[in-house]
This record gives structure tokens, sequence and C-alpha cells, in this order.
């Protein structure tokens, strides 16, 4: 096992995994690579999954053992150049200008330079993405991109082609070195061929029991080795029938939480009915789970636990 | 010919010359399979193979997936033909060979087929939701039968082509469509004149032309856009006689507006979204045709939307779209499914309108199972009067909400009514 760094681009695919369970976040060989990949290739990386299997806390971490600052744009529908990259502020603008009549200035060129000025400029994510000092670059995250339009989108596109960003009355901002781009969506709206070409794609997918389990612990450091398992167990079982919203990993560690909390010792089918609020979050998933099917699956659970091997 | 990638791959370690060459033969595998996979995506995967340099086949596959996967769907495909690929170098040339889908007949495309291809085909395209059936020739216009366990009819739909004229009379008919509901405001502006909401940027900029001494106030109002519109339609047997026309009206409705995702479902459910973004209409047709399996095979309408609920229905759902049905509501399987996942569909979007071509018998009843189950969850039930021209498909689906279209009307028994539609006719 490489030795974890902190603050530096990882040299081999070994050292990225390190580098990410120093900080607690398990990433399989698959992530490990793209990851490494997107750092050494200087591209932007594009993690699709469904919800909670951990995409935005890829950032996180990532900005956390790099030492850099992250900055995350998180989109919504209609999401536009003002909210996104920059906006004037337009009060202090004409406080400016009635000032300078009062005092009896007349040279426009002079109020036009001064009101447009970095002073009453109001940087928005994308700018403060771009315009960081050499050698700390932030991380930038760009969160659910599938929620905005796809003229944002295009928008995107060209920033993440050349780095720079055009301001009519200041001219070019270019960035000294390129952010680490991570961009995220649910797949709640299929994004155009021609961005994910810039990038490198990944499909984040839930973990393996075992993966899932040094989550818990990790995690839920309270919770017990015998309800552990018996949690995973049941999730990756849930997560085999057919549900119209799987359990993510995010609610694992919920429903973890919840039963510590609880003080559960071991699963059993009442905590298991008042605590699925937690983990399911379709009332016809809780409907099918709460009867028959729900302490069916425990009970293969429970045997398949204790049988030896 | 193999395009020499040497010059792509910087500091290379010794020998990868021979590696990158393989690496652009796989993607051009991959490509013939159906991926999309441009030169920059091939230069990116040599590239990062560099990068790791030699290490665990793991990496290696990481390394090519994220490179030259870039959707989901394509993961299985792209599994196997590594699995592949990455074993068993005699296999390669017959896996291209069996992958290529459909395409104008070429001489070089002449091949036999020899033992074992089948089994790898059935390895190859197994998991693919949108795999092509190996066909004998490359040929179009075949009629070719197929059976597949015996259970599925493979049938070419006989697409007429369509005049100019006729094509000319679509657009023209198309572009007067107005959806109900049909205009959604955005959250973005456009400059407007009337005084409701001043644009400080704009004005700030107009001032500054005047040199400040006039800020006169520029407006801005909230933009309005169509909704995105899902379709669903059926071509299963007994609306077979109207797919071509509706075909043609989605054909024409993708062009005018860009977010229109098509689905065609017999007793499954086929994307062919992409396939109607082809610029021709017949050519569009073809290539969606060559997509269907079931052209005209039987109906499972809960069993489709069952599927569109689960695997798609999150992804073009998204922004508030309109879902227009097209179907008859003769349902073969079990009607309880039918019902919630009708159900579930309408929750989860912003209009459910049902196109019904058996509304166009006066009388109409609801009295087949599946359109009893239907019914009640519904925003609009339309009746298309004439089937056979795509003017008038969008007259019926145009104006705004109309008691006729009310679908709890069919539930009420009418005094006398007649039976609406012809008996079950199902294979």
């Amino acid at each position: 096992m490489a030795q974890p760094v902190t603050g530096r681009i990882p040299r081999s695919i070994d050292e990225t995994a390190a580098m990410l369970e120093a900080h607690d976040y398990l990433a399989g060989t698959a992530l490990a690579t793209v990851l490494f990949l997107a750092l050494r290739m200087k591209r932007p990386l594009f993690l699709e999954g469904e919800a909670g299997v951990g995409k935005t806390e890829i950032a996180k971490v990532l900005a956390r053992s790099l030492d850099r600052p992250l900055i995350r744009l998180q989109c919504y529908e209609g999401l536009d150049i003002a909210s996104a990259v920059y906006e004037w502020n337009y009060p202090a603008q004409m406080l400016e200008i009635r000032l300078s009549e009062a005092v009896g200035m007349v040279d426009r060129q002079r109020i036009e330079s001064d009101i447009f000025s970095e002073r009453f400029l109001i940087r928005r994510p994308v700018l403060q993405a771009i315009s960081s000092s050499a050698g700390r670059a932030p991380v930038f995250l760009i969160d659910e991109l599938d929620r905005t339009d796809e003229a944002f989108e295009a928008f995107l596109l060209e920033v993440l082609s050349d780095y720079q960003v055009t301001i009519p009355e200041l001219g070019t901002i270019r960035a000294n070195e390129p952010p680490i781009v991570i961009i995220t969506t649910n797949r709640t709206r299929e994004i155009h061929d021609a961005l994910k070409r810039r990038c490198l794609y990944h499909w984040v997918d839930y973990p393996q029991a075992a993966q899932e389990l040094e989550i818990i612990r990790r995690k839920v450091p309270g919770c017990s080795e015998t309800l552990s398992r018996e949690i995973v167990a049941y999730v990756q079982k849930l997560r085999t029938i057919d549900l119209f919203k799987n359990p993510g990993v995010a609610e694992t560690i919920d429903w973890a939480t919840a039963l510590t909390e609880l003080d559960t010792l071991a699963l059993d089918p009442e905590t298991l009915a008042d605590t699925l609020g937690t983990l399911l979050k379709y009332q016809d998933d809780i409907a099918r789970i709460e009867g028959a099917e729900g302490r069916k699956l425990l009970s293969q659970v429970k045997a398949e636990l204790a049988a030896p091997g | 010919m193999t395009p020499r990638a040497d010059s792509t791959a910087r500091q290379e370690p010794p020998g990868a010359g021979r590696l990158a060459d393989n690496i652009v033969y796989f993607s051009r595998a991959l490509r013939r399979a159906g991926m999309r996979i441009g030169p920059a995506a091939i230069a990116d995967a040599i590239e990062a193979v560099a990068a790791i340099g030699i290490g665990s086949r793991d990496e290696f596959y990481a390394a090519l997936q994220c490179t030259l996967l870039k959707r989901h769907e394509d993961q299985p495909l792209f599994d196997e033909a590594f699995r592949l690929f990455w074993r068993r170098r005699d296999l390669v040339r017959k896996m291209i060979a069996l992958m290529s889908p459909v395409a104008p007949p070429r001489a070089s495309d002449e091949r036999r087929r020899r033992a074992g291809e089948a089994r790898l085909g059935d390895a190859l395209l197994g998991g693919r939701e949108d795999a092509r059936p190996p066909r004998e020739t490359s040929e179009i216009e075949l009629d070719a039968r197929h059976t597949v366990s015996g259970r599925e009819v493979f049938r070419k739909a006989d697409f007429a082509q369509m005049s100019a004229a006729e094509i000319a009379e679509a657009r023209k008919a198309l572009s007067s469509l107005l959806l109900p509901f049909d205009r959604v405001r955005t959250r973005r502006f456009r400059a407007s004149r009337r005084p409701i909401r001043v644009d400080p940027r704009t004005t700030m900029r107009d001032a500054m032309r005047l040199g400040g001494d006039f800020i006169l106030p520029r407006f801005r109002e909230p933009r309005l856009v169509h909704p995105p519109v899902v379709v669903l339609a059926d071509i299963s047997g007994s609306m077979s006689q109207y797919s071509r026309i509706f075909l043609h009206f989605l054909h024409g409705l993708t062009e005018q507006r860009r977010r229109v995702h098509t689905f065609l479902f017999g007793t499954r459910l086929t994307n062919v979204t992409r396939q109607m973004r082809n610029r021709d209409p017949d050519e569009a047709l073809d290539e969606c045709v060559a997509a269907v399996k079931d052209w005209s095979g039987g109906t499972r309408i809960g069993e489709a939307l069952h599927e569109f609920n689960r695997r798609w229905s999150r992804r073009v759902l998204g922004q508030g779209a309109v879902v227009l049905l097209i179907t008859d509501g003769l349902e073969r399987d079990d009607t309880a499914q039918l019902e919630a996942e009708t159900d579930r569909l309408h929750r989860a979007c912003r209009r459910l309108i049902w196109l019904n071509p058996l509304l166009r018998f006066d009388g109409f009843e609801a009295r087949a199972r599946g359109v009893r189950a239907m019914l009640p969850h519904v925003d609009e039930l339309r009746a298309v009067h004439n089937l056979e021209s795509v003017a008038d498909l969008v007259k019926s689906l145009s104006g705004r909400r109309t008691r006729n279209a009310d679908p709890r009307r069919f539930l009420v028994k009418p005094v006398g009514g007649l039976r609406a539609h012809p008996p079950d006719d199902r294979d």
C-alpha cells in the first residue's frame, strides 16, 4: 500500500486510492484509476450514477486531500450567467454615478472605467474557479448538471474547453492553471454527447458488500459488528429486488446511524418496519417491504449470516 | 486501414506502439458494434494507458473504460468486448464481422456465417437492450422473418415513402401545433417592452453609453419555452396501420422542437430518440424499423410502461415533460399492473395526454379492461378523427382543454352505446 500524501497530485493509482482512503473514502480500482487519470491528463471528470452513491463526496474528499479550495456550483433549472459566472453590483454602481455627479465630475470615460472595475464585480463560482493563483487551482464541483438546461450546458462546454470567460467591460479572464473539474449528474436528463466527449466518464455504482461494510465501520463507529453485517446484507438484498428507488450508500449510513441511536443490537421485524423511512423514500416501496416480503428477506439474511463461511 | 496512433501517445514505454495499434483496433471494433467513439476518444485512451503504465488488468480496463465508454447503457457491450478482445485475438475478426449493425450493402460485407458465430453473437448482443438481431443480409427492403425463442415475430413494417409534397404539408401542419399547456415560463429572461421588471445589466450598459446622465430603465420578462415532449407509441398489431403516420409526425416534431424523446413499444420498449434525429424522414424511419425488434407483435402496455417507469422516467421526465401516449389500450396481460403503472407515469409528468385511434368510432365506450384501467389516470383522452394525415393529428392535439378530452366522460355508461371497437384480434 502506498503512503497517503496530502497536498500534491498523486503519482500512481495506488497513491490515489491511499489518498482517498486516508480521508475515509473507499474507492474501487476503477474509480481510483479514473481519478488518477483525470488529475494526470487534466481533464474534467464526469460522474454519473443514482442518487446517494457518493458522487458529490468524491469532490469534497478530493479537495480536502489535495488541500485545495472547493468551489461548488449547485445547478438548478434556469441557472444563468448572472448567477453562475459574474454579476455587477448595480446599487453600488448607481451610487457611484450619483456621487461623481455630486462632485461635478463630467469625464465620461473616467466614470465608465470606474464603475465597471473589479471593485463592483461580484464573482460567481465559474469566475472564482478560473481566477485562481498558479499552483493552487481549486477543485471545481459542478453538481447535478442535469438540472440545468441545454443553453447552460453549451456555455459550460465553452468554459471547459479553454477555461476563460469574457466580460465585455473588463476583457477576457483566463485561468493560469485549469481547475480540477468534477461534474456530477443524477441522470434526470441525458447530457449532450459533446460535453461528455471532453470528460473522462465514470458510472458510480452501488458498492459491493465488503466495501459497504467497511464504509459503515468508518462512518458509524458506534454500530456493532453484528448489526453492521445485518444492515449491509439486508441493503444488498433490497437492491436486488425490483424497487422503484434503491437505497444508496447515504441511506445505508443513515439507517445504521438511526439503528445505533435506537440502541439496536440486531435487526428484528418491528425495528425494521419502524425505521424503513430512512432507507426507502417511496410509499410503494415501503408498503412492499413493511409486509411479508420484508420479513422474508430478513429471515434470509439471518440464515445466511448464521451459516458458517 | 489503421491510422498511425504513435504520434498521439507521448512518453511511451517501449513496445507500446503495438499496444496503441491494438487499442485503435479495439476502439474500432466497439464503434462497429454501435458505440459512439470519436478519434479524440481513441487518442485519449492511448494517452491514458500510457499514463498508467504497465499495471494490472483491472487498471488497464478502467483506463480504457473511462475514455471510451461515455454511456452507461453500453457497459455490458464494452465488458463483453473487452473480455473477448484482450484474451483471444482470433475471435476479433469474427466479432467485428458479427457486430456490424445493418449498413448499406457493401461488397466486402458478403460473408458466410461460420459455426460458433451465432453463439458468440448471443454472448455479445445478449446484454444489450437495443442490439439488433444478426441478419442474413444487409438488405433493408427484405421481409425477413426471424423467430427468436419462438415468441416474438420479427416483421418488417411497411413504410411507403412519403412524397415531397406530403412532407412539406406535414411540416406546415406541425408548425401550427400547439399542445395544451404548451408554454412554460423559464427562469431565464429576454428583453421586453412591458415595464414590469427592470433589467439592471442592460440599464447600466445603456446608461454608460450616454455618459451616465440619463439612466433609462430597460425591462425584461421571463422567456417562454415548449416543455419537453415524451412520446410513448404503441406499434403492436392492432396499431400497426397507424404506425407510419405517427412516426412521420414524431419525426417532424423532433425536427422542430429540440426536446422530444420517442419510445416505441409492443411487447418491449425501444428508445428511438436518436434514430428520429436523422435529417431525412425516410432514413429515420428505416433506422427506427431496424432498431425495433417486435414490430407488430402483441401488446403488453403494462409491461412497457413498467419498463419506462423503471428505466427512463427519471431521465426524460425531469424537466416537466408532457407525455403523449399513443395506444388503443387493448391490453393482453393483467390490467392491475397497467393501472398501477399508468398512475405512476401520471404522477411523474406535467401532463399525460392519451391519443386513442379507437375514439373515432361514434359512441365510444370504455369497455375494454385495459382502457378502463388507464382512463382514471390520464389528464386527457383525445380522439384522432382521421389518422391518415399528420395535419389531422396536429389538429386533434392542438388547442386548449376541452370537455371532449376529459377522460372521465367515457367512464360513464352512455345509454344504448355501441361497442366501440372491433373484438380483440390478438395473436
